[in-house]
């Protein structure tokens, strides 16, 4: 997938001490774990630019799905890594907040790490995976499987805000249409997917329209987490960091998937439970684990498979090799099976 | 010299950052009461009315005020640095202490909803007053919220913002150290 690139000041020198992290693909001056960075602002952003976002965050929520341009900022990361989602949650990051993020639902993936540990290190707030923990959640690509609660904030990093941009290439258009409701286009491309393969052939990033007025990309999350959105009690924020977009949905709004009566919205899943904690109701990432055509699936959500096999262990003690664990309809509920594509990483202060 | 000018925030990015996210939270559920805190006052202003100043309005964001919050210019000039501006249609932020004609402020266009003003308004009180149901986004089930001040035609005045939709006014409302927001998306009627 992505090159992993470690960049990490040091000052020159080489370091072995304990406290360096791998992985990094953010670039910022060392400092020991669990210490707050000196000589940046809290959160890394300046307050004038704060200011900027914070006004655009506030008109976005108040016209819920429209996306609202803002002077996106360089970030110590390329655009398309979450500089959007990095800039929201940085204008929206207090001292008293905890803060999650994950990258196509896992804590532990380079960029999931990165994010986290900047904001640990920049605004020396609390971090964590478990998704009930967290006040604020950055993610990439998916909503978590643990329904959000009220208060909860989500902040999702947006590749490309417009729904219609495949459709339509220019802004000066989609804006309009934007203005007009003009979404027939989008109506017209679920059409010929239904005429030409007998179904929508969307996946991911499946259009939605907000409170029955704007037609809104949810981000390339799977169509499997629209109906997440629906009536969600959570703030949803989305940030676009190269496209310089951000949009809302307030709690409780209505996000509706586009369909036809006779043809409704179906989100897509893998027809397997989870190969380690048994999940027939999560979403599920196909995993290769050998070069013999083996192959497993498990749930996207870490934390949502790491608390259900925790919940396995503590009611009938830890899976041992061969034995038929008893709630799950794998082999593999322990999380020492072989070829286990995950891990967790404790939560970092 | 002493100038009598009051301070601002006594830990501007602290301050700031939860001045915001009280506003973030009334915007996000309309009508839900938040408090502010952190900057001495200047008069006329409350607390939250002076917070959320401090907390959105920059050099960037022309900044219309009614005749009784002229009193505090000085004060927001120096602070934020904003341009006061003498006609209500050129703002970004208004700043009143009575509710202003929302006609004469600018309610952004179809294809740039955002660019609609913001009205920041003192009222006296969240406790007394005329009680008010709001529904619409960000509210599970109609709210109701109580404010003395506010226009005897308010109502009606709402329903025509409201109507503009996507265009639209918002509206955050303060009362000394509490604040409130009524985004355009909120239908509003008199209980």
């Amino acid at each position: 997938m992505f090159a992993v690139c470690v960049r990490r000041w040091n000052g020159g020198r080489r370091r072995s001490d304990a406290d360096c992290y791998d992985n990094s693909t953010i670039f910022i001056p060392h400092c020991p774990r669990g210490t707050f960075m000196k000589g940046y602002n809290f959160a890394y952003l300046d307050e004038q630019t704060k200011r900027m976002i914070r006004r655009a965050l506030l008109k976005a929520v108040a016209i819920p799905g429209h996306q609202v341009p803002f002077g996106s900022r360089e970030m110590p990361l390329p655009y398309g890594w979450g500089t959007g989602g990095i800039q929201v949650t940085a204008s929206v990051l207090g001292r008293d907040d905890t803060l999650k993020v994950i990258d196509q639902g896992a804590d532990d993936t380079t960029n999931a790490v990165s994010i986290r540990q900047f904001f640990a290190r920049t605004a020396g707030v609390r971090t964590t995976t478990h998704t009930g923990e967290a006040t604020v959640i950055q993610t990439r690509h998916r909503i978590p499987e643990e329904t959000l609660r009220e208060n909860q904030i989500i902040v999702y990093q947006v590749p490309q805000p417009e729904p219609l941009y495949r459709l339509e290439p220019s802004r000066v258009e989609t804006k309009r249409m934007h203005a007009l409701a003009d979404y027939g286009l989008m109506h017209v491309k679920l059409y010929e997917d239904v005429a030409r393969l007998g179904q929508i052939s969307i996946s991911y990033d499946y259009p939605v329209m907000v409170n029955n007025r704007y037609l809104m990309s949810p981000s390339p999350i799977p169509a499997f987490d629209n109906p997440k959105m629906n009536r969600m009690p959570a703030l949803q924020l989305f940030g676009a960091g190269r496209e310089k977009r951000i949009y809302a949905i307030p709690p409780w709004t209505e996000v509706r998937s586009l369909d036809f009566d006779d043809h409704p919205f179906r989100p897509i899943n893998a027809h397997q439970a989870c190969g380690l904690c048994g999940a027939t109701d999560s979403y599920k990432d196909e995993v290769i684990t050998d070069d013999l055509g083996g192959r497993m699936f498990v749930c996207s959500d870490t934390d949502h498979c790491e608390q259900r096999r925790a919940a396995t262990v503590q009611r009938h003690g830890p899976a041992r090799p061969g034995h038929r664990a008893v709630s799950g309809p794998s082999d593999e509920t322990g999380d020492d099976g072989s070829g286990a594509p995950r891990h967790g990483e404790a939560a970092t202060p | 010299m002493n100038i009598g000018l009051e301070a601002g925030f006594a830990d501007p990015v602290p301050d700031a950052q939860r001045c915001f996210r009280a506003v973030l939270d009334a915007m996000a559920h309309p009508g839900r009461i938040a408090h502010a805190a952190g900057v001495t006052a200047p008069y006329p202003l409350g607390t939250a009315a002076a917070a959320v100043v401090l907390t959105l309005v920059d050099h960037e964001t022309p900044l219309w005020l009614d005749s009784d919050a002229a009193t505090a210019r000085q004060w927001i000039e120096f602070h934020c640095g904003a341009p006061v501006v003498a006609d209500p249609a050129a703002c970004g932020f208004a700043l009143a202490l009575a509710l202003p004609d929302l006609r004469r402020l600018p309610a952004g266009s179809h294809e740039s909803p955002e660019t609609s003003a913001t009205v920041i308004c003192q009222v006296a009180s969240f406790d007394t007053g005329t009680a008010y149901r709001l529904s619409g986004p960000g509210l599970r089930e109609p709210a109701v919220l109580t404010v003395q001040d506010l226009p005897r035609d308010f109502v009606s005045i709402w329903r025509r913002n409201h109507a503009l939709f996507p265009r639209g006014i918002d509206l955050i409302l303060c009362a000394g150290d509490r604040l409130t927001a009524l985004p355009r998306t909120v239908a509003i009627e008199e209980v």
